[in-house]
């Protein structure tokens, strides 16, 4: 498709102005009920920012207007300062250079842990490509990096299906990070994982702010603290605080809303 | 029309008979006799000489004539044989007489006969008390129209109170009027068949505006020809509604066929989730024990034959809700979840049946007559005759709709219903007795198929291979009208109903047909969710 | 820990080329040979009406084949193969009626049926007919366009499940109504039949029949391979996974319509070129091979031997068939039973057909071996 080769890889993004996201003015409503209102989010380049609010709040509602899953009503997204994101269907969108892990973990279950990994690497991602390509050493070598990372170096042949819960939140994360987007949206990444796994996971979004920019929905706070610089809360489709964490939790609209809950 | 009016013509005539006697008229005896004779110039002439006089006594010995039933013997006279063969009755005299039937012989007709001996016949019928018989009549004359009958008709107008009859013999009046010398009596004419005329006259007015090679009109008179014109436009806007209101009806028809057979459906599939190819075998089921039950009438209960319907419908129902509960506990529920199985499965479950009823019931059509209540029909504007049957399937569907609206919306079963397809697990959690549920509303949606089973019996074929042919339009109804709704199931098929008999005759029945499947795929690919779709969340799941 | 591999995965092993071998060897050469070599009452002899019936199986498993792709591998049910297939036949069809030439029985340069309905030249659908290359061509660019078309509007809307199966119904039925119109132009009712010859050679001589057969099992080779190169490849990774989990497919960078618009249009192309093969083979191409029923048939084969394995698909249309060939001789009226109780048992006792049930005896013999494949594997 055309829109695929317009962008089809992320050196396309421009990110001169130090942004990489510009949510601008979005509104939602799902049968009158407005999961995001007049929305405003800045992202910059390398930044790691945790997005915090209550049930309800617009949290998965913004995740899926950035990502193409939910088209906006009204208001603008642009990655960087030149790809319109409202324009780009799901996969294009990816291939700019945005990636996602889902809150529930998904993982290609009849798949084997290693083909799930080289699935999700960066590559020509077209159909006569998939035909008759074949995957090069330097893509091989970075999924077994990957794999290496996320522990999983020693299941590479398991099926996925087989994995335990803990194992498939790590390949969903091997799997973004194989696809080396630009921007990362990770959605409850600790859910269900052991106080040693969340440990662990939050040493690697952090360390991939930097080089990356990290956008975290948890519920977890105590997560949340060890890793944040940078938090928005989120209520009723509003971004109500933007901050440190420790100012947040002094704001009077947030103790509000989190003790209301 | 009352006796008296009936005696008052009798009476006129009479007296109109005896005024043209004293003109030297032939002698009604004689003419009568004419009818039995050897040759058929003679028997013309009779004929001839009858219509002159006019006499409804002759009307039995015409009948006759036509009936071959007329007997004359060597002695002028003339006798009438009923239907039996075995009863003469004198045609002068009217009274029953003794003879030998070997000694008499009948007088032979041809069709040229024939042509003349039937408006007479239908002109003397205008004074019988049965209306019937006086509207068929009227349209004999309106059929072939000739100037003797005009007399006859206007008297005949002056008594007649039938408003359908008045139109036809007024019809049939301005035909002949319309052959007329008096430019005023054609142009009555013209605009009476303006009023009531169909599209049989509109050629005969075409006509008139027919100009020959030196530009001469066939008709002369302006104003007259300006009539014709008007008339012409009125009748064709009349014909037009009239195919416009058939049309509607017949879709209306069509419609309900559609939504018995799609109703059941739209609860297993919309409701449920279940695929069930084997859903149109539950109409055919329904159909064949309307079958049955007739069967079962005709020999223990022929008396009241005519009421089986009100045993048929209930057994249909039970029938296949039974069928259908059987097949949910024995096969369907252990495919919950695997929707494209259980479409496989059920696909096979139709072969079953449809082998088994072929084997019990032999591969031919079966015959369900309609009750006599249900046949004939209603004519409700001229050339629109609406059949008994299809109105009672409109009312029946209707009346079937409610109902399931009600077991939905209304009664526990529906709650019930309605929490389990909504929420399994909560409604398992309020002790709810979900696999219970499950059953009952299969059994519903089946036997609700079995009620449009028999709907389908009382209007088409009855054969094993019915519910093929309904399979594919009732799953397009339900997708159509949005999966899980019943109103936008009504709604689909109403709509669906009246394209399709709109576009029969544009494009004819197969084309239409065609079209509509052509439609439907790419309205489904369009809205997906069907015309009434959610929106927001429980959508995109 | 076994040999890891990534892009295209071998698409054989050594003892699976030598049983392909072996079974090319038989159909492919035996069977031609004990049909022709051996004399008229010798007891070595192939009977000659057996020729054209295992013509028939050679194109059902090409159809089964096609299915397995877009259903065992893309999880898409068709149940509208047929229409592609009879399309692939009409167009042979076609070119087997302009070959008559004007030996029909009106001695017409046209073909008997618009004889009869007095049409005094050709429709511009079909010219061209007349040369073998373009009606074979047509064959299978016709099915392959109507199923781009189709699945384009389909998949672009995010049609899934039992909607796109029940649509594909649609479809049918609706060419089937319209190729049994007269006036469409493909002989209605009685379709395309009486075809005199192929290519300049007739179609009643033994050595046609058997040289159709021999084409027809090359054409299934050639089918068995593509397939096989398509599920051993990336690709064939990416189809199985559209059919598991498509959103997440789509979350990682990939467009499912083009893939299961390449796996769709694919099939069906595969469906007309079995159709083609068919239709001289059997001598006749008629609207009923595009009713519904036929359609959903073809899903059983599948379904039987075990979808979502080559093999499984191509061995499920030979028992299903030779079993129908069987009864619809014996027991005429046992087989739609038959056939009714089959679509019943494999759903619910052996969702994997007959492969899975064989894997799963083997399992139980050798408890601690794992399946051999993960791309073989069938979600229950």
């Amino acid at each position: 498709m055309s829109a695929g080769a317009r962008v089809l890889d992320s050196s396309r993004v421009d990110t001169h102005q130090g942004g990489i996201l510009y949510v601008e003015g979005v509104s939602v409503a799902f049968d009158g009920f407005k999961a995001l209102d007049d929305l405003n989010l800045y992202l910059d380049e390398g930044e790691l920012r945790c997005i915090i609010g209550p049930n309800g709040a617009g949290k998965t509602t913004l995740m899926d207007v950035i990502t193409g899953k939910t088209r906006p009503d009204t208001g603008t997204i642009f990655f960087g300062s030149n790809v319109d994101l409202t324009t780009l269907e799901e996969h294009e969108i990816v291939n700019a250079g945005i990636g996602r892990k889902f809150q529930t973990p998904t993982v290609f279950e009849q798949h084997s842990v290693l083909e799930n990994l080289e699935v999700a690497a960066k590559a020509n991602k077209r159909v006569w490509s998939s035909l008759f390509g074949t995957t090069s050493a330097v893509v091989r070598d970075k999924i077994l990096e990957v794999a290496e990372t996320v522990g999983l170096a020693q299941t590479l042949d398991r099926q996925a299906g087989n994995l335990s819960h803990g194992q498939k939140q790590w390949l969903e994360i091997g799997m973004l990070l194989a696809q080396d987007p630009m921007l990362l949206l990770v959605d409850e990444p600790v859910a269900g994982m052991s106080q040693h796994e969340v440990e662990r996971t939050g040493e690697l979004l952090s360390g991939l702010a930097g080089s990356h920019t990290v956008v975290v929905v948890e519920h977890d706070m105590e997560f949340i603290r060890s890793i944040a610089r940078k938090v928005t809360v989120l209520h009723q489709g509003r971004v109500i605080a933007e901050g440190e964490m420790d100012d947040v939790q002094q704001n009077p609209d947030v103790v509000e809303v989190y003790l209301g809950e | 029309m009352k006796l008296p009016g009936f005696m008052a013509i009798v009476i006129t005539m009479a007296f109109a008979g005896v005024e043209v006697r004293a003109e030297e008229a032939p002698d009604f005896n004689e003419a009568l006799q004419g009818l039995g004779s050897k040759s058929r110039t003679t028997i013309l002439k009779s004929i001839d000489q009858l219509s002159e006089l006019n006499d409804p006594r002759s009307l039995s010995a015409l009948e006759a004539l036509l009936g071959k039933r007329l007997r004359s013997d060597d002695h002028d006279g003339l006798f009438i044989v009923d239907e039996s063969g075995e009863i003469f009755v004198d045609a002068l005299t009217g009274e029953e007489v003794r003879v030998d039937p070997d000694s008499l012989k009948t007088p032979r007709i041809n069709n040229r006969v024939r042509r003349s001996l039937k408006p007479l016949i239908a002109r003397l019928r205008l004074r019988n008390p049965d209306v019937s018989i006086r509207l068929a009549a009227a349209e004999e004359l309106e059929n072939r129209p000739s100037a003797d009958a005009a007399d006859s008709i206007r008297l005949a107008l002056e008594e007649e109170s039938d408003q359908t009859v008045r139109n036809v013999l007024e019809v049939a009046l301005a035909r002949i009027e319309l052959k007329s010398d008096d430019p005023q009596l054609r142009l009555g004419a013209v605009e009476v068949l303006g009023e009531h005329g169909d599209r049989n006259q509109e050629a005969e007015l075409v006509a008139l505006l027919d100009q020959n090679e030196d530009g001469q009109f066939a008709e002369s008179d302006p104003a007259v020809r300006e009539a014709a014109q008007s008339a012409i436009q009125r009748i064709q806007r009349t014909a037009f509604l009239n195919d416009m209101a058939g049309h509607f009806f017949y879709g209306l028809s069509l419609a309900s066929v559609l939504l018995l057979a799609a109703l059941g459906l739209a609860i297993t599939f919309g409701l449920m989730g279940v695929i069930n190819m084997a859903h149109g075998e539950m109409l055919m089921l329904g159909a064949y024990t309307t079958y049955v039950v007739i069967g079962l009438f005709e020999q223990h209960l022929l008396a009241w034959l005519d009421w089986y319907l009100l045993i048929a419908v209930p057994t249909a129902f039970l029938v296949c809700a039974a069928v259908g509960m059987l097949l949910e506990r024995g096969v369907i529920r252990f495919l919950y979840g695997r929707p494209l199985e259980t479409l496989l499965a059920t696909w096979g479950i139709s072969l079953v049946l449809i082998q088994t009823v072929r084997l019990t019931f032999g591969a031919q059509n079966v015959e369900v007559a309609n009750p006599s209540w249900l046949s004939g029909g209603y004519e409700i504007l001229s050339g629109v005759v609406l059949p008994w049957s299809r109105i009672a399937i409109v009312m029946f569907s209707i009346t079937t709709v409610a109902v399931v609206w009600w077991l939905l919306q209304r009664t526990r079963l529906g709650l019930y219903v309605r929490a389990v397809t909504q929420n399994r697990e909560m409604a398992a959690g309020l002790g709810i007795a979900t696999s219970r549920i499950d059953m009952l509303t299969f059994g519903l949606g089946s036997g609700i198929a079995g009620l449009g089973g028999v709907a389908l019996s009382q209007v088409g074929n009855v054969g094993p291979e019915l519910g093929r042919s309904y399979i594919v339009d009732s799953f397009m109804v339900v997708v159509l009208g949005g999966v899980g709704n019943i109103m936008g199931t009504v709604v689909a098929a109403l709509g669906l109903g009246v394209l399709n008999k709109f576009l029969e005759p544009v494009s004819g029945a197969v084309l239409g047909k065609i079209f509509v499947l052509g439609f439907l795929i790419l309205f489904i690919q369009r809205r997906p969710q069907g015309i009434f779709a959610l929106k927001g969340r429980a959508a995109e799941a | 820990m076994p040999e890891l591999h990534t892009g295209r995965h071998p698409m054989h092993s050594a003892r699976a080329w030598w049983l392909l071998a072996c079974f090319v060897a038989i159909a492919a050469v035996m069977v031609p040979v004990f049909n022709l070599v051996p004399d008229e009452d010798s007891i070595w002899k192939l009977p000659d009406f057996l020729i054209p019936l295992f013509g028939k199986f050679i194109c059902y498993a090409i159809v089964a084949l096609a299915i397995d792709l877009i259903w065992g591998y893309a999880g898409i049910l068709s149940l509208g193969h047929g229409v592609f297939f009879a399309l692939g036949g009409y167009a042979m069809g076609m070119y087997l009626m302009r070959s008559i030439g004007t030996e029909g029985v009106y001695g017409n340069e046209l073909p008997d049926f618009m004889v009869f309905l007095d049409w005094k030249e050709l429709p511009w659908f079909w010219y061209g007919f007349e040369y073998f290359a373009f009606a074979f061509s047509m064959a299978l660019v016709v099915p392959g366009a109507l199923a781009f078309g189709f699945g384009w509007l389909a998949f672009r809307s995010r049609i899934t499940g039992v909607y796109f199966s029940i649509i594909t119904q649609a479809m049918t039925f609706a060419f089937m109504l319209l190729f049994f119109r007269n006036d469409t132009g493909f002989g209605g009712n009685n379709g395309l039949t009486d075809f005199k010859r192929i290519l300049g050679i007739s179609l009643q001589e033994p050595g046609t029949r058997v040289g159709l057969y021999v084409v027809s099992v090359i054409a299934l080779l050639g089918t068995y391979l593509a397939c096989r190169y398509i599920v051993c490849s990336k690709l064939g990774r990416l189809v199985t996974a559209v059919r598991d989990a498509e959103t997440k497919l789509r979350f990682t960078g990939y467009d499912p319509l083009q893939y299961k618009l390449f796996v769709w249009t694919f099939s069906a192309v595969l469906c007309g070129l079995a159709g083609a093969l068919y239709v001289p083979q059997v001598g006749i191409i008629n609207p009923s091979e595009m009713q519904p029923a036929n359609s959903i048939e073809m899903a059983i084969w599948v379904a039987v031997g075990g979808r979502g394995t080559l093999v499984g698909a191509v061995a499920g249309a030979w028992l299903v068939n030779a079993t129908k060939s069987w009864f619809t001789v014996a027991a005429p009226e046992t087989w739609l039973y038959v056939l009714g109780g089959t679509f019943i048992l494999v759903t619910l006792f052996a969702p994997r057909g007959l492969v899975g049930l064989l894997e799963s005896v083997r399992l139980r013999g050798r408890a601690d071996s794992t399946s051999p494949t993960g791309s073989e594997e069938v979600d229950p």
